[in-house]
């Protein structure tokens, strides 16, 4: 057991946290926890690109991202964090160029850009090539190149500590409390300010494409203190997975020219959106793609179709998405320049999240109050940028620019104050648990609860939700929350022991899949990624507003609200 | 009914709390075809012996997590179908790095010696406004050591690098290669010096083990004879 003392911990490392890092080092003493080695983390698996009105091609503007954006987040979205994001991406993308990222190059030598779903030219007009990238690798490479210019600069990595919980005390965010993988240890990190980025948690669902790892620990680490989550009712189904895998296959391939077929050979996505077709938003070609099985057009009347990349020429695929021909190849056995590739919506991003103002402090309730030191970016936080659905690219950039701002304030704000004290025990109720969970002698088994889990909330909270199927949920989720009561683990060593800590990413799975099944019933209209079958229509009247779900210290849960904050865009009907 | 396959796994395990020796556990599992050898493992964790430790994160080849020798070489687990080494899959942690436990091996000594070549962009002249203009050809010359993702497969196929663990090793001279060759980096030559010491890219015999481990298909040994090659033509 040891104690360390820093001004700034970064809890998470891959894009958001890593660029935190980068910023608040600069000022500030600054270490970076992850349960992972950085490069392990899941920025690395985006693939087409990230947003910026550059205008490499064409005329851009980014008024024009921001009114896609806010048009993308079925009016949810706040709009002065939009316009920010969408402002400072141009800087942010020329900043990650000037730190070596290896972006496509266009003939002239600039930095190469694709059309992406839902982001147009000259607000809704027509798809506009605005996703700067590299191959079908963008992820890896922003990755990549913030790692390599945080060893560039010397910050302090504690790879394979998994942070269990942090000392918050009257109001204030102190420090973290992190488990050493490795010897089993457990260490208190006392800070002056604690940046949450420890991604999503897709793995609520059964078809996904998160990693095994996206637990959701941040979040869940929050909510148990009292902090409320906030439009946990938005998740994103990415309507390209591999069938049954789940595995992304990138909104880039339609964005390249590729577009999705039913049984009957027909470009379905014509009569869903005129305009924008394959490349409507997401949670608009998520739900079409189910329209088309439900009413028979699967694949060989399964629950799947095609994505058709034939006609693009093997050069082209392999040159632009070389990852997913590698993909086809090694886990279907086809060759996407001969075969269609056979998709299905699989759970790929949280809209909702911890609510953050623009410069990543958390906040605690509608009135904005702060919880000083503490602050979060990335997938884990809700600036809200994204609101109902969120269009691809759109995560790499929030990473990067949240991350650089949240990395900006903590550091000042950690410069400003002193150091405040904790109590010697601050660590108790992360032994405890640790000490329940070793010495469990129940009779369930967490990889069969999670199992249970991930098929239920696919079931019942997925792209599709009923009043029945939410309140079927939430019954289930209360009885496999009781089940994992009743654990045991095989592993009773201390080093390097995954069976402990898969069963604590149940428990913060199983609070994620909760508060996601109990907001999705609260809210009865349909907005975004969130279709309620019982209420198909946006209700602007009644729930124009974010949902903020706080869990009592009993158990129970309740709700608040906070307003949308509308600039320049006044909700319209949303056609694609 | 959907096809199985019945799989005798063959898992070499070590946990130093309790175990004098390394031991193969032995585990029969049936699985679809094509379910992964990661599949297979994850199977044994989660219902037969919670207590074996393995690294995995994305599972589909992108994170470099889960490299492991399977049935004698190495790949990583969640790229490997089973009916491709069915029916006895042999699977071991990588070579050349301590055992921590089980399939999980210290990796701080393969990232000491990454961290070592300089693996970050140079430039210290004023940056323009926009973007460095790069050609789509002074782009496309480095593009293959950029697929990297540091999972240690090619390094830890290496016989220069069983027989010598200071050799700085493949991953680290690709990831060299990455920046030696972009035309926007300045610090080539600082990099070439260090991979001209001796522990340095002359320890590759060209055994091409490190092209045929690596999981996104790299041209490694290629790479480094480009590397050998500036060198010989960068030393007058």
């Amino acid at each position: 057991m040891s104690k360390f003392q820093y001004d700034v911990l970064v809890i998470g490392a891959g894009g958001a946290g890593l660029m935190a890092a980068l910023y608040a080092s600069k000022s500030a003493n600054t270490a970076v926890l992850s349960k992972l080695y950085p490069t392990r983390s899941h920025t690395g698996a985006a693939q087409g690109g990230i947003s910026a009105a550059l205008g490499n091609h064409e005329e851009d503007h980014w008024e024009w991202h921001a009114y896609d954006t806010v048009k993308g987040s079925d009016y949810l979205g706040d709009q002065d964090a939009i316009e920010i994001m969408c402002r400072e991406a141009i800087d942010v993308v020329i900043e990650l160029e000037h730190m070596g990222l290896p972006f496509d190059r266009t003939p002239e030598g600039k930095i190469a850009q694709r059309p992406f779903g839902g982001h147009t030219r000259n607000y809704g007009e027509a798809p506009v090539r605005r996703a700067c990238h590299a191959a079908d690798r963008t992820g890896h490479m922003i990755l990549q190149t913030l790692y390599q210019q945080c060893i560039k600069h010397n910050v302090n990595f504690f790879d394979e500590f998994q942070v269990l919980d942090l000392i918050i005390e009257d109001g204030v965010c102190k420090g973290a409390v992190a488990y050493e993988i490795d010897t089993g240890e457990i260490h208190t990190f006392h800070a002056k300010a604690v940046i949450l980025a420890t991604g999503g948690w897709g793995k609520c669902w059964s078809v996904t494409s998160n990693a095994f790892t996206l637990t959701g620990d941040g979040a869940a680490i929050v909510l148990r203190h009292g902090v409320p989550l906030e439009d946990m009712e938005f998740f994103q189904f990415h309507p390209t997975g591999i069938w049954k895998m789940g595995i992304l296959i990138t909104e880039g391939v339609r964005g390249e020219g590729g577009v999705l077929r039913n049984n009957l050979g027909e470009r379905f996505m014509e009569r869903y959106a005129p305009t924008l077709k394959d490349l409507a938003s997401r949670d608009v070609v998520s739900r079409a793609i189910y329209m088309e099985i439900r009413e028979g057009r699967g694949i060989d009347g399964k629950d799947y179709v095609y994505l058709d990349a034939t006609h693009l020429g093997r050069e082209r695929i392999e040159k632009k998405l070389p990852d997913i021909a590698d993909f086809c190849r090694t886990y279907l056995g086809i060759d996407p320049a001969e075969q269609p590739m056979p998709v299905q919506p699989t759970a790929h991003y949280a809209m909702g999240g911890i609510p953050t103002d623009v410069d990543g402090r958390v906040i605690v309730d509608a009135n904005n109050t702060p919880l000083y030191g503490l602050y979060a970016a990335g997938e884990v936080a809700c600036v809200s940028v994204h609101g109902a659905n969120r269009l691809g690219t759109n995560s790499l950039l929030d990473l990067v620019v949240f991350g650089r701002r949240a990395g900006i304030h903590a550091a000042a704000f950690a410069n400003e104050i002193e150091l405040q004290p904790i109590p010697d025990n601050a660590d108790d109720p992360t032994r405890e648990l640790v000490e329940r969970v070793r010495t469990s002698d129940g009779d369930e088994n967490v990889a069969t609860i999670r199992a249970e889990m991930q098929k239920l909330m696919m079931d019942n909270v997925g792209v599709f939700r009923t009043e029945e199927l939410l309140t079927d949920a939430v019954e289930k989720l209360k009885v496999l929350k009781e089940r994992a009561r009743h654990i045991s683990i095989q592993d009773k060593g201390k080093r390097f022991n995954q069976d402990l800590l898969e069963a604590i990413e149940l428990y913060n799975l199983l609070d994620l899949a909760e508060v996601t099944a109990l907001s999705a019933l609260n809210r009865t209209e349909s907005r975004g990624a969130h279709s309620r079958e019982d209420y198909p229509e946006r209700d602007d009247e009644n729930w124009l507003k974010h949902t903020l779900i706080y869990r009592e210290e009993d158990g129970s849960y309740r709700f608040d609200y906070k307003p949308v904050t509308i600039t320049k865009f006044e909700p319209k009907p949303r056609v694609y | 009914m959907a096809e199985t396959l019945k799989i005798e796994l063959r898992i070499k395990r070590f946990n130093p709390e309790k175990d004098e020796e390394p031991w193969w556990g032995e585990y029969e599992v049936e699985m679809g075809p094509t379910d992964r050898v990661l599949d297979a493992l994850h199977y044994v964790k989660w219902h037969i012996d919670g207590t074996l430790t393995l690294r995995r994160s994305c599972g589909h080849g992108i994170c470099g997590s889960d490299a492991m020798r399977i049935n004698g070489v190495n790949r990583l687990a969640c790229k490997v179908l089973l009916r491709d080494v069915a029916p006895v899959v042999t699977v071991e942690p990588i070579l050349g790095l301590p055992v921590i436990k089980d399939l999980v091996v210290d990796m701080e000594p393969f990232m000491a010696q990454y961290r070592s070549v300089m693996p970050y962009f140079v430039n210290d002249e004023p940056p323009p406004p926009r973007e460095r203009l790069q050609s789509p050809e002074e782009r496309e010359r480095f593009d293959d050591t950029t697929k990297c993702i540091l999972c240690a497969c090619c390094t830890t196929s290496c016989p220069s690098f069983w027989a010598r663990g200071e050799y700085v090793g493949p991953a680290a001279i690709v990831q060299a290669h990455r920046f030696i060759f972009d035309s926007r980096d300045k610090a080539a030559a600082q990099r070439l010096e260090i991979l001209n010491e001796p522990d340095g890219v002359w320890r590759c015999r060209t055994v091409y083990n490190c092209t045929n481990a690596c999981p996104r298909e790299i041209k490694i040994t290629e790479a480094i004879a480009e590397v050998k090659k500036a060198l010989l033509f960068s030393r007058l």
